[in-house]
């Protein structure tokens, strides 16, 4: 099953009559169970959220409700700086990963040619590789790649939102790659197969048949990729430079020295962000399930 | 890593029939249908070569290199002393912090995730659907940010510290010890165990579990016999998505761990972030981690590819 995606609920219903059905104390103890897990999922946001209104210097001492630390964080020019800088590479390696990823998928699932289970395997690599390994790699090769083009050329790059952008573009393809694939391998390529026999072309039966197909795959891998490079911290830690710093790196950052209620309000803004994507995302898949995918 | 994914069948997308006249010309078409393929796929394939594939051989190349005395990285010297090191009894210790960190993480996330994922694959269609979302939003939340939330919880004068002491329980120390690290992975990737699992779990056959009870098996015996072989595959793909994060986990140790809960991810970060570094070491650390990754994720894909 897919983490990528959200499964679906077309599965059978037991009856109510069922011998498969768990027996009443049985039933009983897994609903307490389930409602101990929402709690789990759920407290730990919630406490977040409340204490970020809180207007005591210490972390966890309530004292009165106010908006203080978000006004902190709105004047806060290196949180500003940093938000800006998330949300600039989360659109630029989103809209390369979106174009380059539905490529790849589409390539994947329709075509067959040799080589392909080589690159199957490339595609497949940054989906489960630890963030770490990745972010060590991608570090080595910046430095050295510009340590060779200083060598050759006399100009030196450095390390910066470039390259934050081309490390999220990397892992991006591939999942936005993964999500369009599934979207495709649910279609009939006996439509685009239709179109070619009405003399469509083949840039005609791809604009006018095959993408509004996938548009719902394209976009929740879109939705994705933008999630994920707004999530990520360990891999722009790594490959970022001074002054180009994104807000999970600053949060970081700051952690490290210590827990601030500024870092609350950041916190609660990134969790907004991210929530808001989420729901974008089952929005999208629930349009995916009603147009027959 | 999804299995809704299907194997690359080997069908091809033109008509494989025997060609009873025009061989010729569909081998052609055969063959430009693969040529144009290939060429859709190109520039992302190029992209993965340049910025994934080579910087995967630089950190392979690099663990051969040399550390000199002032902390540079010495490409003329190739050795294997940065393997050698990984036997080092701190290495060692760290190592196996983290295997059983990590196999514990994914124990319980599995014991917390197989009743929940079952209480929800047996509710109703549209309860089902409201219950998935309800999982999927603390799933795509930021996990930087979640993690911290428990940082909050667990710290000193945090709720959680607070409840314990109004009932009498002081000087529970969880923040800043391997335990903390544990609480904050299970948090982190509980999702990743429970979607596999529920999806395991919702598409069973629910007449195959009426028919062992039919036949006088207790309600144990039918779970045992029958629900629990059948959700197997999605028990196996939980526990490889949540061991691989947690055996890497480099920002849950660093927020929520102290000095006695360093894990082989904050331990390679700090070859490469700080004075202390030495990029050959850390080159051949994450090579290491690379292999257990690799074991792992062809274990998930046996076992994905036969049975789900």
């Amino acid at each position: 099953m897919s983490v990528l995606e959200m499964p679906g609920a077309g599965g059978p219903d037991v009856a109510e009559d069922s011998l498969a059905r768990p027996r009443r104390a049985v039933d009983r103890v897994l609903a307490g169970n389930a409602w101990l897990v929402f709690a789990f999922l759920y407290l730990p946001i919630v406490v977040l959220i409340v204490y970020s209104f809180n207007d005591n210097q210490r972390v966890g001492i309530w004292t009165e409700a106010s908006l203080r630390w978000y006004g902190e964080m709105f004047g806060n020019a290196r949180v500003m700086d940093a938000l800006r800088n998330s949300i600039l590479v989360a659109i630029v390696s989103t809209a390369v990963a979106t174009v380059l990823g539905t490529a790849a998928g589409l390539s994947m699932e329709r075509y067959r040619y040799r080589g392909q289970r080589a690159f199957d395997g490339l595609l497949y690599l940054p989906v489960i590789i630890p963030d770490i390994t990745m972010a060590v790699m991608l570090l080595l090769f910046f430095v050295q790649t510009f340590d060779l083009i200083f060598l050759a050329t006399g100009i030196q790059f450095s390390r910066g939102l470039g390259t934050i952008m081309l490390a999220h573009v990397s892992f991006n393809i591939s999942f936005v790659a993964l999500v369009v694939r599934a979207r495709l391998a649910g279609l009939d390529g006996a439509l685009e197969e239709a179109a070619a026999d009405l003399y469509a072309n083949r840039w005609q039966a791809f604009r006018r048949v095959t993408l509004p197909l996938i548009a719902p795959g394209v976009a929740g891998g879109a939705l994705l990729a933008l999630t994920l490079s707004l999530d990520d911290v360990v891999i722009a830690e790594f490959v970022s430079g001074a002054g180009s710093t994104t807000l999970p790196v600053y949060v970081f950052g700051a952690l490290r020295r210590g827990v601030t209620p500024l870092i609350n309000a950041v916190s609660v803004l990134m969790l907004v962000g991210s929530i808001l994507l989420v729901l974008m995302s089952l929005a999208v898949s629930r349009g995916r399930e009603s147009s027959g995918g | 890593m999804s299995t809704t994914v299907p194997p690359p069948d080997v069908q091809p997308d033109f008509d494989t029939s025997p060609p009873v006249h025009g061989a010729g010309l569909e081998r052609d078409a055969e063959k430009a249908a693969s040529r144009r393929g290939f060429l859709v796929g190109l520039p992302s394939y190029a992209y993965l070569v340049a910025f994934f594939a080579t910087p995967l051989l630089i950190v392979v190349v690099y663990s051969f290199a040399s550390r000199s005395v002032r902390g540079a990285t010495v490409l003329t010297d190739w050795n294997l002393r940065s393997y050698g090191r990984l036997t080092d009894s701190l290495v060692l210790t760290i190592a196996w912090r983290s295997l059983w960190i990590a196999t514990l993480t994914t124990l319980v996330c599995l014991l917390i995730a197989y009743p929940f994922a079952y209480y929800l694959s047996t509710r109703p269609a549209r309860i089902r659907a409201v219950l998935l979302v309800l999982v999927m939003i603390p799933f795509w939340s930021n996990f930087l940010v979640r993690t911290y939330a428990w940082r909050m919880l667990l710290g000193g004068d945090g709720p959680f510290t607070r409840l314990l002491e109004a009932v009498g329980i002081d000087g529970v120390q969880l923040l800043f010890t391997p335990t903390g690290v544990m609480v904050g992975l299970v948090y982190g990737y509980l999702p990743f165990m429970i979607l596999p699992l529920y999806a395991a779990l919702e598409r069973l056959d629910h007449s195959l579990v009426e028919a062992a009870r039919d036949l006088y098996a207790s309600g144990w015996q039918a779970f045992w016999k029958v629900t629990w072989p059948l959700s197997r595959p999605g028990v196996i793909a939980g526990s490889i998505l949540v061991f691989i994060p947690s055996f890497g986990a480099y920002v849950t140790p660093e927020i929520l761990g102290g000095r006695g809960s360093t894990m082989l991810g904050s331990y390679i970060a700090r070859q490469f972030i700080g004075s202390a570094s030495d990029w050959p070491f850390g080159s051949a650390l994450s090579v290491a981690i690379l292999v257990v990754m690799m074991i792992a994720a062809t274990a998930y894909f046996r076992a994905g590819g036969k049975n789900l």
